[in-house]
C-alpha cells in the first residue's frame, strides 16, 4: 500500500544488487571531500538559510531565521505590571524541563542537599530522550579509553568543540553508565555480563551502549520513576515564560504559565537549571523534524533575554535517516543503529553512494546530494524523495531475528503502515535532529549569568559543529549530574536581593535602539498546526 | 490532488478530514491545538493514547492518535492522563524478590486473567501475560516481555481488578536493571582506572594539542572493524 509501483520496480534492484553488496565496502569520504560536501549540500550552507542577529549578546552572529526571530521578540509579562511582591513557589533551585537532562539535575541537587522544585511543559518525560532510540557512548570496553573516545568527539565536531568540555563528557561516561544501572536501568548485555556496543557514524570502537531501540526511553523512565520517589515536586504543563532577576543581577527565579488555565505564577529559586532541550519544532528552512512536540528552542530565548550568550547556533543537525514513506511518519527518527547493525544505504538503482557511517552531517549532505544534484533518489506518491535503507541485510548479515530482537520500535513502527522492514527496505531522508549549539556553558554547567546553570541539549559547545550518535544521551546525564551538584553548591551560599523584571524593560529599550518591532512574543511554547478557515475568535 | 473527505466524531462531534491523515493531525486540521494528547509524536511517549469505535460496530479499539491513521465513521476520544497507582520506594531498599513485589504492588493478586489488558495495548504487548509472571514473582521475565511498554495508560484504564500494570513492569525492570542483570567486569575496570588518573595526561595533552596535529591523530587513528 504504501511503495508505489514505482517504488517496487527500484526495490527490486536494490534486490537483485544485495548480495553484492554484502561483499561490498564502500570508501569513506576524505577530509577534503568531507569539507566540500558539507558546504555544498549541508542545511546549514544553504543560502538565505540564516541571518545576522540584531540584538543581544550575539548581535552579528548567524542563526536560523524561525530562530532569529523568537531570539528578537517580545516577551509574553507586562513587567511594570507583574506583581513580584507575591511569591508562589520557593525553593533552592528550580529546574525547567522535565526530560533526561531536567531530571538527572533534580536529582543529583537533592542529593546534594537542596530542595528542589521541576517544572516542565508537558508531562514529566515528554522529551527527546524518550525518543532517542540508538543507545549512549561510553568508553568501558579494553580496547577502547577516553583518550579514543575523546579524539572521535573532536573530530565529529570538526575540532570547534570546546575541550574542557568533551573532557568531562568522555571521563564521566563510565560513571554515567554504573548510575544509570544503579537505578535499574537495563542496558542489553551478553550472558555473562559484557555491554553489547555497536559503532555510531565517526566512532572509532563499538561503545555504543543500548536498550533494544528504546534506549532513551528506558532512561528517561528509570529517571522520571527515581524523580518520583524520592518525592521531589514536579509542575506539569507549566512552562516558564520569563526568568527573574535580582537587584544584584543574578538569576533569581522564573515566571510559569499554567497552560491549562492560563494563569501565571511567580517561583523564587537560589539557582535555575535551564534543561529546556532544543528546537527542532521550529522545522528551520520548512524539514521535518524527529523532534517531540515542545522542541520550541524556549531556553535559548530565556537566557538570551537575561544576557547568556550563545555558542554555535549556526549549525543545526540534520539526521540523516527521518521516515519518508509513509506520509504519516514523515521525518520520524529511523535510528542510526540500523546503519550500525549492517543496513547500506542506496539509490534508486540499488547502489550504494556513500559510507553509511559518516559523522551525521557528511551522511545527510551525501543522500541531499544523491537527490537533488545527481537525481538517484526514489520518488513517493506524495512527491517525498528519499533514498533505500536496505534493512533486511541487516538479517542476512547477523543471522534471523536479529531485527526484531535489536529494533522491535522501528518494525513496529514500519509495521503500523504495513511496510515488513524485515523483508523490505525503508525510504529515509535527512530530518531537522538536533541542535548542535545552545547557551555556552562550562564544565560544571554553569554560565556567564549568576545562579543560571544549563544542561542538556540547550547548551552549547560540547559538541561544536556536529554531535556524533549516542552523545547526546550521555551529555543529557553528564551534565545534568554536573548542573545539579554545582548549583546545590551554589544555591548554599547564595543570598537573594529583590526582585526585579528590569532585564525586560532593557531588553525593550535594546530592540528600540536596534530598530525592531518585533511582532512575535517569545518563547514560543508550542508549535501551531492547526487549520482555521476563518480568523479564530479571542473568547479561546 | 484533493482528497475526499471523510467524517470522523472527535468526542462525539463531527468533522470532515482528509482521510490519510494520523488522529494527531486530523484533530490540529479540524482546529484542534493540543496541550494535552500530544508529546513526541512518534509513538514512544504515551501521551495520545486514544479509544475509538467504528459506527455500527460495538467492539472499542485502541491507538496512539500520532501512529494510527482515521477511519470513515471513526468515534474518538483521547486518555492523555489516567489516575494510575504509582507505588513510592527506595530502590536501594529493595530486594528482587516476589515478596517485595507482592507488598509493594498487593494488587497484582488481584489479576483476573481475563486478558481486557492485552487487548487494550497499542504496543501488542500480551500484558496478561506478564502479569501472570507477576503473580509468579517472575521479575525477569516481567522485565523482558514489558520492555518496549510506553506506559500509556490504557491497560490500567481498562483493567477491572484496578491495576496498574505499567507501573508494576516498570518496577519489575528496575528490580532486573539493578539487582538481576549480570555485572560488567569491564565497567568496574574503566571506572577505576579513571578514578586512579590512568588516562589524565594523554587526554591533558590532547586538549592542549594544536588543530593540525590533532586532525593528524584523528586521521591516522585505527578503527575497529564492524
Amino acid at each position: 500500500m504504501s511503495y508505489t509501483s514505482e517504488m517496487w520496480k527500484s526495490i527490486r534492484k536494490v534486490e537483485a544488487t544485495r548480495q553484492r553488496r554484502l561483499q561490498e565496502t564502500h570508501p569513506r569520504m576524505p577530509p577534503r571531500g568531507q569539507e566540500e560536501i558539507l558546504k555544498r549540500f549541508h542545511p546549514d550552507y544553504v543560502e538565505g538559510g540564516m541571518r545576522e542577529l540584531l540584538v543581544g549578546p550575539n548581535r552579528g552572529d548567524r542563526t536560523p531565521n524561525e530562530l532569529a526571530d523568537l531570539l528578537e521578540g517580545r516577551s509574553h509579562i507586562d513587567a511594570a505590571a507583574f506583581d513580584l511582591e507575591r511569591v508562589d513557589y520557593e525553593c533552592d533551585i528550580l529546574v525547567i524541563g522535565g526530560g533526561g537532562a531536567g531530571a538527572s539535575a533534580a536529582l543529583l541537587a537533592q542529593e546534594n542537599g537542596a530542595q528542589v522544585i521541576l517544572t516542565t511543559k508537558l508531562r514529566f518525560g515528554d522529551a527527546n530522550t524518550m525518543m532517542a532510540q540508538g543507545g549512549i557512548q561510553a568508553a568501558d570496553k579494553p580496547n577502547d579509553s577516553p583518550v579514543i573516545h575523546y579524539l572521535d568527539v573532536m573530530g565529529g565536531g570538526h575540532f570547534t568543540n570546546v575541550p574542557e568540555l568533551v573532557e568531562a563528557l568522555v571521563m564521566d561516561a563510565p560513571s554515567v553508565i554504573q548510575w544509570l544501572e544503579d537505578l535499574g536501568c537495563i542496558f542489553d548485555k551478553e550472558p555473562e555480563g559484557t555491554m553489547k556496543t555497536i559503532h555510531g557514524g565517526g566512532t572509532s570502537r563499538k561503545r555504543m551502549h543500548f536498550a533494544r531501540d528504546y534506549s532513551g526511553a528506558e532512561i528517561m523512565r528509570t529517571l522520571r520513576d527515581e524523580v518520583r520517589n524520592r518525592q521531589i515536586s514536579v509542575l506539569e504543563f507549566a512552562p516558564v515564560v520569563e526568568l527573574v532577576m535580582d537587584d544584584k543581577g543574578q538569576v533569581a527565579g522564573a515566571i510559569l504559565l499554567n497552560l491549562e488555565t492560563g494563569d501565571y505564577s511567580l517561583v523564587k529559586a537560589k539557582t535555575v537549571i535551564m534543561a529546556t532541550g532544543g528546537g527542532g519544532r521550529l522545522h528551520y528552512q520548512g524539514f521535518p523534524t524527529t523532534n517531540h512536540y515542545g522542541a520550541t528552542a524556549d531556553g535559548l530565548v530565556l537566557a538570551y533575554r537575561v544576557g547568556a550568550k550563545l555558542a554555535f547556533m549556526d549549525t543545526m543537525q540534520y539526521h540523516p535517516t527521518g521516515a519518508a514513506c509513509p506520509e504519516q511518519i514523515l521525518g520520524q527518527l529511523v535510528t542510526e543503529k540500523v546503519r550500525g547493525l549492517g543496513a547500506q544505504l542506496v539509490n534508486v538503482e540499488g547502489e550504494q553512494f556513500v559510507y553509511p557511517l559518516e559523522t551525521r552531517d557528511v551522511e545527510a549532505s551525501a543522500i541531499i546530494r544523491e537527490c537533488v544534484e545527481r537525481k538517484k533518489g526514489v520518488v513517493t506518491s506524495t512527491e517525498q524523495q528519499g533514498v533505500w535503507l536496505d534493512s533486511p541485510m541487516i538479517d542476512i548479515l547477523k543471522g534471523p531475528g536479529t531485527i526484531q530482537t535489536n529494533l522491535p520500535a522501528m518494525v513496529r513502527q514500519f509495521g503500523r503502515f504495513d511496510i515488513d522492514m524485515t523483508k523490505e527496505p525503508i525510504l529515509i531522508y535527512p530530518t531537522l535532529h538536533y541542535q548542535n549549539g545552545g547557551i555556552a556553558i562550562k564544565p560544571d554547567g554553569s554560565t556567564d549569568i549568576p545562579n543560571l546553570y544549563v544542561a542538556g541539549e540547550v547548551a552549547g559547545g560540547v559538541h561544536g559543529r556536529n554531535r556524533l550518535m549516542g552523545n547526546s544521551l550521555l551529555e543529557i546525564t553528564v551534565y545534568g549530574r554536573r548542573a545539579g551538584k554545582a548549583a546545590a553548591q551554589r544555591a548554599k551560599e547564595v543570598e537573594l536581593g529583590e526582585l526585579t523584571l528590569e532585564h525586560l524593560q532593557d531588553w525593550e529599550q535594546q530592540l528600540q535602539e536596534a530598530d525592531l518591532e518585533p511582532q512575535i512574543a517569545s518563547p514560543l511554547l508550542l508549535p501551531d498546526y492547526t487549520r482555521h478557515t476563518r480568523p479564530v475568535s479571542k473568547v479561546m | 490532488m484533493a482528497e475526499e473527505l471523510i467524517p470522523i466524531y472527535i468526542m462525539g462531534k463531527k468533522y470532515e478530514v482528509p482521510p490519510s491523515l494520523t488522529i494527531m493531525r486530523a484533530m490540529e486540521w479540524a482546529g484542534y491545538k493540543l496541550i494535552r494528547g500530544a508529546g513526541c509524536r512518534s509513538g514512544f511517549c504515551g501521551a495520545c493514547a486514544t479509544v475509538y469505535r467504528i459506527k455500527g460496530d460495538y467492539r472499542l479499539r485502541i491507538g496512539l492518535a500520532c501512529q494510527t491513521v482515521v477511519e470513515p465513521e471513526m468515534y474518538l476520544a483521547q486518555i492523555p492522563f489516567f489516575p494510575a497507582e504509582k507505588a513510592i520506594y527506595d530502590i536501594e531498599e529493595l530486594k528482587p524478590t516476589p515478596e517485595q513485589l507482592f507488598q509493594i504492588y498487593p494488587e497484582i493478586l488481584r489479576c483476573l486473567s481475563c486478558g481486557t489488558c492485552t487487548k487494550a495495548c497499542p504496543q501488542e504487548i500480551d500484558v496478561m501475560d506478564y502479569m501472570a509472571d507477576a503473580m509468579k514473582g517472575d521479575i525477569a521475565s516481567v522485565a523482558s516481555k514489558s520492555f518496549d511498554c510506553i506506559m500509556c495508560g490504557l491497560c490500567a484504564a481498562r483493567c477491572p481488578a484496578e491495576e496498574a500494570q505499567a507501573n508494576v513492569a516498570l518496577l519489575c525492570r528496575r528490580l532486573y536493571g539493578k539487582y538481576l542483570a549480570p555485572k560488567s567486569q569491564h565497567l568496574w575496570e574503566r571506572i577505576e582506572e579513571i578514578g586512579a588518573g590512568k588516562f589524565d595526561e594523554e587526554v591533558a595533552k590532547l586538549k592542549s594539542m594544536g588543530e593540525e596535529e590533532l586532525r593528524q591523530r584523528y586521521k591516522e587513528r585505527d578503527i575497529e572493524p564492524a
